[in-house]
Parts: C-alpha cells; sequence; structure tokens
C-alpha cells in the first residue's frame, strides 16, 4: 500500500507537467487545426524566463570580504542584498516562484509574435508542412537560447522553505516511507490551478464559449460574424504562457538546458494521441495517467520483469493507443481519424 | 514540364556520376576535397536519397528514419568485431538488418497515415534510443557506444589466417584500407548505385503509384489498389538506405553510438531533403551536400575569423559585427540552419531544385523577351522607311 | 438474374436511420437511375456499394459474389468503378498518368512490384490510356496537370479513369451536379457513347433531364428505403412518387 501511493505520488508531479504542455498543445491543435512542433521550445522558454530572473536577480557587485584578513580577497554579492539586506536575500531565494510574474507577459508575447509572425500562415498549408515550419521554429528557439546561457543545464533550486520532503505517511495514516518532495507538491498544486483556470476560463466566460464553439465548428462560427482569427491569436497566447508557466515551475525538478523542449515535445504529442486530438480533458487526464504509469513502470519490482520497460512504456501506450482507438481516449470521432 | 526519356536519363545519370567521382578535385577550390568531409556528402546522400523515396514520393513524414541509421552503424560495428574487418558483410548484415527493422516497424506504423504516421515513427525512434541506452547496453555499450576491440574475434579474419600484428586492424574492402580517399569512393560508388536505383523506382509504374499515393489516396483505392503493400514497400527500401547509410559511417569510423538514433537526427535528414527539393531525384543530394558543406565551414568559423574579416571596419562596428555574426558561426551554426530551413518552408516549399527552375526559367524569359523587343524595336526602324 | 442484387440493406447512424430494408435488382447492361429529395439516402446507399460503409445487415451481391466486407480495392478489382460527387482524380499528376495509374492496375493487379521498369516505354499501356482521353477529349491536355482543369474537364477526367478499367458496373453520384447546361448536354453524350460498349451503369441524379435521357429503368428512394421503381415513363405518373419526392408538383 504504501509503495503503491508513494508511485502514485512520484507520477503526479510529472503527470501535472505533461497535462500542463500537453493542454497547451491541444488547445492549439483544437483551435487553430495547427500542429506545433515549437511547443516543446516554449515549455524551453519558460523555463529560461525563471533563469534570467535569477540571473538579473543575482547581478552582483564586487566587494571586499571582511572575513579574510591577511590579504585582499574579494567576494559577489547581489546589490539586492547589499541595498535591502535580509529582504534582498529572500527575494532571490523566491526567484523560481516570481518568474511566474515575469513570464506571464513574455511568454504571452512570445506566442502573439508567433502566431501573428509564422503560424497563421500556415492554416491553410498541409500538416507536414505545418509540422516542418514549426520544427524549423523550434531549432531556432533552441539554438538561441544556447547562445545566450550555453549548453549545459542551469541548476536552479527551489526556495529553501520548500526545500525539504513533506511527511505525506504520517499525515494520512501510512508508514514512514510515504515522503514527498515540498517542491513536486508545490508543482502538483500549481498544475491544478492552472488546468481549473484554464478550464474555468473556456468554461464562463463568452470568450472561452466562443473558442469552444470554435473548436466544433470553425465555419459556423465564422459566419456568425464572429472574428474568430483574432480569438485564436489569443488562444495561441494563451497556450504560450501555460507552457511557460509548466515550464518555469519545473526547473527545479531538472535543471533546464536548451534541449528540454526538444525532450518534451515528444512525450507532449504522445500525451495528446492518448487523450486524443483537440480534446482538453483528454490530455489532462492522459497526462497524469502517463505520469502515474511510468512512476509504476520505474519499480524496481516492475523492471525485473520486464527490463527497460520503464523506458519505453509511455511510447509503447501510445502507439497501441494509435492503433486500437486512433481518436484516443477521450478525442471526437473523426479528428484526423483515417 | 521537362518530360523524362530514357536518354535525358542516361544524360543525367553520366552527369551524376563523372561529378561525384570528381569531387576531390572541382570542391578543392572551395575548401571541401578532404576525404573526411568527402565521405560524409556521400554518406549523407545516400540517406537522403533514401529518405527521399519515402517522403518525397509518398509524402509521409517519418521522424523515426535515424533508427534504421543507428541499427546500420551497430550491426556494420559487430560484424566488424565477430566476422571480418571487411566492409562487404559489414554492409551487406547493415543493409539487411536495417531492412528487417523497417518492416516491423514500417507495418504499425502504416497503418496511420499523416500526422499520426508522423507521432508512431516519433515514438518507435524514440523507444530505440531509450532502449540502446538502457537495457541493450550490451548490444550497443550505452553510452559509451559500441567500439572495436583487439580481443574481438573476427571469425572470418582468423579463419583464413589474418591476426593483427599491432593494434586494431583497419576495415577493408578485398584489401584497400577504407580511410581518406579510397574510403570516399567506396562510399561514392554506393550512392551512384543507390541514385540509380531511386532514378529506376522515379520512373517505373511502382514509383507512379506512390506518387498517387501522395496525390489522392481515396481515389488510389477506387482505382482496385493496395495501398499498404506499396508504402510499405517504399518504407522498406528507405530503411535500408538509411541501414546503408548507417553501416557506412562504421566503414569510415568504426564506431557507434545511440544518439545516431535519437529523433533529432531524423530531423537532420528531413532538413536535407526539404532544403535540397522534395520529391526530386537530384534535390536531396543537393541538400545533403550543401548542409554537410556549412556544417563544415559555418562550424569552423569562430570570433577571431570573424575578426580577420571585419578588420577594416572601425573597432566599435568591427565588435558589433562579429558579436552579431557570432551567434550564427561555430556552435551557433545550427540556428543558421534553423533559418535558412524555416525561409526554404515558407517561401521555396520545392528547395533549391525549385529555385534553380525558377532561376532558369526566368533567364529564359528575359532572352525571350528581350529578342521579343529587339524584333520589335527593329520593326520600329523600318516602319519610318516604309 | 442481375448483374447487382440488393437485398434488406439497412444502415443506422447512431438513432438515424439511413437506409431501411433497401432492395434493389440491376439488369446487366442496363442504366438505372436511383431519383429521390435530399437526405434519402442515395449517397449513403452509394457508399455502402464501394465499401466505404458497412452496412448494418442486409446482402449487397455482385455477379453472384458478396461485396461485403472486403476493401474499396477488391470490390473495384471486381469491375466496380465509382465517379464520385466531387471529382476524385490524382491533382498533383497529369492527365496522362491519372489515366494511366487505372489502366497499369486493371492489367496488373492491386500490387505489383516493378521498380525497375519504365512506366513511359510501357506502349499497351500508355496507348490504352492514350485512346481513353482521346475519347472523353482531354488528349490535348495529356501533359498538363490535373489540378488545374476546369470542375467539367475534371469529372471527364474522372469518367475516363473509371471507363479505361473496361469495369462491369459504373456507379455514377451526380455525374453533372454544377455543371452549364452545355455541359450536361456533353455529359449525357458521353454516357450515351460509353452505353453501347454495354457496362452496366447506377446513376444518381437530380437532374431529371438527365434522368429521362438516360436511364433504363429508375428507383425511386425516400427516407432511406426504395419507394417506388419502374421504367422512367412509369415513374413520371406514380403519384407516390409525386407525392414524396415532389411534395405533390408535377414533373
Amino acid at each position: 500500500m504504501d509503495a503503491f501511493v508513494l508511485q502514485v505520488l512520484n507520477g503526479l508531479d510529472k503527470g501535472g507537467s505533461y497535462a500542463l504542455i500537453a493542454l497547451g498543445l491541444t488547445l492549439i491543435f483544437g483551435t487553430l487545426g495547427v500542429v506545433n512542433f515549437a511547443h516543446g521550445a516554449l515549455f524551453m522558454l519558460g523555463a529560461f524566463c525563471a533563469v534570467t530572473l535569477k540571473k538579473i536577480l543575482t547581478i552582483s557587485k564586487q566587494v571586499k570580504d571582511e572575513s579574510i584578513t591577511f590579504f585582499d580577497a574579494f567576494k559577489e554579492v547581489p546589490y539586492l542584498e547589499l541595498w535591502f539586506g535580509e529582504t534582498g536575500t529572500a527575494i532571490i531565494d523566491y526567484a523560481v516562484p516570481l518568474s511566474i510574474l515575469l513570464a506571464i507577459p513574455v511568454m504571452l508575447l512570445i506566442g502573439l509574435a508567433m502566431e501573428r509572425g509564422l503560424i497563421r500562415f500556415f492554416y491553410k498549408r498541409t500538416h507536414a508542412e505545418q509540422i516542418l515550419v514549426t520544427f524549423g521554429l523550434a531549432i531556432v528557439l533552441q539554438e538561441i537560447v544556447k547562445a545566450f546561457f550555453g549548453a549545459n543545464p542551469v541548476p536552479m533550486p527551489p526556495p529553501e522553505l520548500l526545500t525539504g520532503s513533506a511527511d505525506i505517511g504520517a499525515a494520512i495514516g501510512l508508514g514512514d516511507s510515504v515522503i514527498y518532495p515540498w517542491w513536486r507538491l508545490t508543482y502538483l498544486l500549481f498544475a491544478g490551478i492552472i488546468i481549473a483556470a484554464v478550464f474555468s476560463f473556456l468554461q464562463f466566460t463568452t470568450f472561452g464559449m466562443v473558442v469552444r464553439a470554435g473548436m466544433q465548428d470553425r465555419e459556423t462560427v465564422g459566419l456568425l460574424g464572429i472574428n474568430i482569427e483574432r480569438r485564436f491569436t489569443i488562444v495561441f497566447g494563451i497556450a504560450a504562457v501555460v507552457s511557460g508557466l509548466a515550464g518555469v515551475m519545473y526547473t527545479p525538478i531538472v535543471p533546464p538546458d536548451y534541449h528540454l523542449g526538444m525532450d518534451f515535445l515528444v512525450l507532449s504529442f504522445v500525451v495528446v494521441v492518448v487523450g486524443g486530438m483537440g480534446s482538453l480533458g483528454g490530455a489532462v487526464t492522459a497526462g497524469f495517467l502517463l505520469g502515474i504509469l511510468q512512476s509504476f513502470a520505474s519499480m524496481n519490482e516492475v523492471k525485473e520483469i520486464l527490463p527497460g520497460i520503464d523506458q519505453i512504456i509511455i511510447f509503447l501506450v501510445a502507439v497501441v493507443i494509435l492503433l486500437v482507438r486512433p481518436r484516443g481516449l477521450m478525442g471526437r470521432k473523426g479528428v484526423m481519424e483515417s | 514540364m521537362i518530360t523524362a526519356t530514357p536518354r535525358k536519363d542516361l544524360l543525367l545519370m553520366g552527369i551524376f556520376t563523372l561529378a561525384v567521382l570528381t569531387m576531390p578535385i572541382w570542391l578543392a577550390p572551395i575548401g571541401a576535397s578532404y576525404p573526411d568531409l568527402l565521405q560524409r556528402f556521400a554518406i549523407f546522400g545516400i540517406f537522403a536519397i533514401g529518405f527521399n523515396i519515402l517522403f518525397g514520393l509518398t509524402g509521409y513524414l517519418s521522424f523515426g528514419h535515424a533508427a534504421f541509421l543507428g541499427v546500420g552503424s551497430y550491426t556494420a560495428v559487430w560484424s566488424f568485431k565477430l566476422l571480418s574487418m571487411s566492409v562487404v558483410p559489414a554492409v551487406i548484415f547493415g543493409v539487411i538488418t536495417s531492412g528487417l527493422f523497417a518492416v516491423v516497424i514500417g507495418y504499425i506504423s502504416l497503418r496511420r497515415s499523416g500526422i499520426y504516421f508522423s507521432i508512431l515513427t516519433l515514438a518507435f525512434a524514440q523507444m530505440s534510443y531509450n532502449l540502446a541506452y538502457s537495457v541493450l547496453t550490451p548490444i550497443t555499450n550505452g553510452e559509451t557506444g559500441l567500439q572495436l576491440s583487439l580481443n574481438d574475434p573476427r571469425a572470418l579474419d582468423s579463419l583464413v589466417g589474418v591476426t593483427p600484428t599491432s593494434g586494431i586492424p583497419p576495415t577493408n574492402f578485398f584489401g584497400i584500407e577504407m580511410s581518406g580517399y579510397s574510403g570516399f569512393y567506396f562510399c561514392a560508388i554506393l550512392m551512384i548505385i543507390g541514385f540509380y536505383i531511386s532514378m529506376r523506382i522515379f520512373r517505373s509504374p511502382f514509383g507512379m503509384m506512390l506518387r498517387a499515393v501522395k496525390s489522392n489516396s481515396n481515389r488510389m483505392s477506387y482505382t482496385g489498389l493496395n495501398m499498404r503493400p506499396y508504402t510499405l514497400t517504399a518504407f522498406v527500401i528507405s530503411g535500408m538506405y538509411a541501414g546503408l547509410a548507417g553501416s557506412l559511417m562504421a566503414v569510415t569510423d568504426p564506431l557507434a553510438g545511440a544518439e545516431r538514433m535519437q529523433w533529432t537526427a531524423s530531423g537532420e535528414v528531413v532538413l536535407m531533403t526539404i532544403l535540397g527539393g522534395v520529391g526530386t531525384l537530384i534535390g536531396p543530394v543537393i541538400g545533403a551536400g550543401v548542409i554537410k558543406y556549412f556544417e563544415n565551414i559555418f562550424s569552423a568559423i569562430n570570433e577571431n575569423v570573424l575578426h580577420g574579416i571585419f578588420d577594416f571596419l572601425p573597432e566599435i562596428l568591427q565588435d558589433g559585427a562579429v558579436a552579431v555574426l557570432s551567434l550564427f558561426v561555430g556552435e551557433g551554426w545550427h540556428l543558421t540552419l534553423g533559418m535558412l530551413f524555416m525561409l526554404i518552408v515558407v517561401f521555396l516549399p520545392g528547395g533549391m531544385v525549385e529555385g534553380f527552375t525558377r532561376i532558369y526559367s526566368r533567364i529564359r524569359n528575359k532572352n525571350n523577351k528581350n529578342n521579343g523587343e529587339a524584333g520589335s524595336v527593329g520593326s520600329a526602324e523600318v516602319q519610318p522607311g516604309e | 438474374m442481375g448483374i447487382l442484387e440488393v437485398r434488406d440493406v439497412n444502415k443506422s447512424f447512431g438513432g438515424l436511420k439511413a437506409l431501411n430494408k433497401v432492395e434493389l435488382d440491376v439488369e446487366e447492361g442496363s442504366v438505372h437511375a436511383i431519383i429521390g429529395p435530399n437526405g434519402a439516402g442515395k449517397s449513403t446507399f452509394l457508399n455502402c456499394l464501394v465499401g466505404l460503409l458497412i452496412p448494418d445487415s442486409g446482402s449487397v451481391n455482385f455477379n453472384g459474389n458478396s461485396l461485403l466486407g472486403i476493401k474499396p480495392h477488391e470490390i473495384n478489382q471486381a469491375g466496380v468503378s465509382r465517379v464520385f460527387q466531387t471529382p476524385e482524380i490524382f491533382s498533383d499528376l497529369s492527365l496522362l498518368d491519372n489515366v494511366v495509374i487505372p489502366t497499369l492496375a486493371s492489367r496488373d493487379g492491386a500490387f505489383k512490384l516493378n521498380g525497375w521498369k519504365r512506366a513511359d516505354q510501357d506502349s499497351e499501356i500508355i496507348v490504352r490510356a492514350e485512346h481513353m482521353l482521346e475519347d472523353v477529349g482531354l488528349i490535348d491536355k495529356r501533359n498538363m496537370h490535373a489540378g488545374s482543369l476546369s470542375r467539367g474537364d475534371k469529372r471527364r477526367l474522372e469518367l475516363a479513369m473509371c471507363l479505361v478499367q473496361n469495369p462491369k458496373l459504373l456507379l455514377l453520384d451526380e455525374p453533372t451536379a454544377g455543371m452549364s447546361r452545355a455541359d450536361t448536354n456533353n455529359t449525357i453524350d458521353l454516357l450515351k457513347r460509353i452505353g453501347e460498349r454495354g457496362i452496366t451503369k447506377v446513376i444518381i441524379e437530380h437532374d431529371m433531364h438527365v434522368v429521362f435521357s438516360l436511364a433504363d429503368k429508375v428507383s425511386v428512394m425516400a427516407q432511406g428505403t426504395v419507394i417506388a421503381e419502374g421504367s422512367p415513363e412509369g415513374i413520371k405518373g406514380d403519384p407516390r412518387v409525386q407525392e414524396a419526392y415532389l411534395g405533390g408538383a408535377h414533373l
């Protein structure tokens, strides 16, 4: 029982990241009909928003190190600490969550620029061409990031308060072995909030209603005299923000490097396919399911029976789903089926 | 519309053969005539020619072909280790094994079309890559990559009494060492054969059916044609080309690593095919050559070289120019490639071959126009006299 | 015995009954028209014949063999060709290639691995294809891209692609929809001419002019079932048909 709960917990935060990035991807596919191979790059850009903010916050001044007396030694002290003392240190400590504030406008701008500058010219082109051009864009974005931040992963610690592990086992009456890092718990909570926000936005606002109608039948909505194009631009921006935020908060879990996007891209497509192309609920469900499935496949007991299963389980599920039920778990019939 | 005739094809084949075999000569002025680069031209040329048979003719966009490249490499290295340092069994087994892999992956993936096919091939490529790094380590030697060692059995070689005197023996083709120019010529001749086969396929009824798949798969079924075996055959043929390319990589440099199988490596062959001209005979070869050449040139440029180039500018401008351009060269070569690729997809979907055709027809039109104008000017001059 | 025998075919989509106990007999060598108001199930019925849809129950026999449960290309190989409402052609290929492909399919079968021969040197095939293009009056455009043809020409090309296979049964789904009067008359002439080859034809048509100039027999469908059948003259006067199809108005 303990092991079971532990694996579910382990899978949840990974599932949360899958769900978030797949949510944006499927939103774009469902509304705009565009297969976006640059979506992983948006996740990566989000992660580097956090890296950037951290760099800005820790711009430092060389000051004489007073603790060393027998020769002149210098150390780097961030201006923030020089100016605000303890408060400054605290701000730097919370660089990752604070990056959310930076990432929202930045990712929104990037998303809007991408849609207006490139994607909209590809609405009428074939899926293959969409894949190609966005794949090219993904390469460009990752290389720009590599040029500015280098090729090595950048470690991004979570705030000190959230570095330890939560003793969940004791809290819910299970064994002591059930512990869960606070940051992962935070991530899970965060993913839940974002997902809820996106769904209620689509469910309870007029804007969301039009978008959902557009996902069902784009032409009819266009005929009603609603400027669907402009709304779709905003949808693309929102999708970019969602993926970017997923990237920001993921940095303490896996140190980001420029290649992060390409790694996540394949995974997110797999999640979208399993959930059903164009289905928001499917993307979220599949994200969590696959996350949990993967964490179970990583258990030693499982690996002993099926060596290497942890490496391929997600892809295997996707292959099987595509073959026996191409519309995925919750996709509408007829979407891309052939 | 240029119609192909047997005679024109023979001419094209002749020019192609001549051009490839004389590459060490005519590429010398642009600094691309050293064997290592020439070998890469030929190897990636083969890879792209094969990929084009699938993507160019049937329109099925695979992101999994690097897996076959990797399989070809591993098989060839194992052939060197277990059988013989001769490249003949290595290449044959490399092609066969990757062909078998392609049968399995193709059989499953081709049950879907469009982006679902792409995602299936992506999933298979990623599975092969992940497995090569983890549980298949006994076969692939994981992160280190599969290498030759002095203690390898080399059964066939020892059978005929060849034992290494010092160090690991080189790969060879009936005694000819497969390094340097001889290595290039081995790859080049295989590329020429590969090109010829691809040309035959392009002109054949089989090739026509593959085009029909791309153009309208519905009509194809209602015309009484079974699409599945056609696409599967194309998939397997292109997988075997990839396997050949992979085994040639091992021939020229006998080691194999899992990174060759990653899906982004499949992306590279997509770039080559698109850049050169997808669906054209010669396009993929040009694309492969151009990308490998510029990769080589651009990667070698560093800030010092740039400073040298912009020496004539005042220092501030010089620093500025260098700072901007250095993003695109050296390590940043992929940035240039990505941008180039996007520009091609947006503005020139037919690739460089389409570009050449456009320029050619524009020049021809201009000439016609000039002739026409000359004529009208002439007649204008005549008129007053009349 | 008819070349095509349809017995008790039913098809539902969700709760909607699209085909209800459809019965049809098509005489060999005849032209059989199916008419009926929109939504009567005519296209659904045709889709069931070529393997695009599978009926829930019933039987479809062609020359004594069942067409149910076999794939579209097998149905074609058995001798059934279809012209679609929106022409299904190979838009990226030349007109000649468009006709060469079905010619090859009828000679070489559903799959043949002939990757070594030259398609353009296969004189038997080329002659047959060119002859066909000449028949439909498109020979001058043989090297054009099929996608650049006018709508009327696309229909003629599609017809050529079907006819070159010498099908035993040709299914035509509104072959003159959206055509001008002149084009319609041309198509009628063409269909009459090919009628001389003895190809059995089933035509779905809205245009009564077309129906009455071509058909030997007419079946009227309404609400998923065949409500009347007979000669064109007989159908004209049938009160049931006028009731269901024309809402009482006279033809």
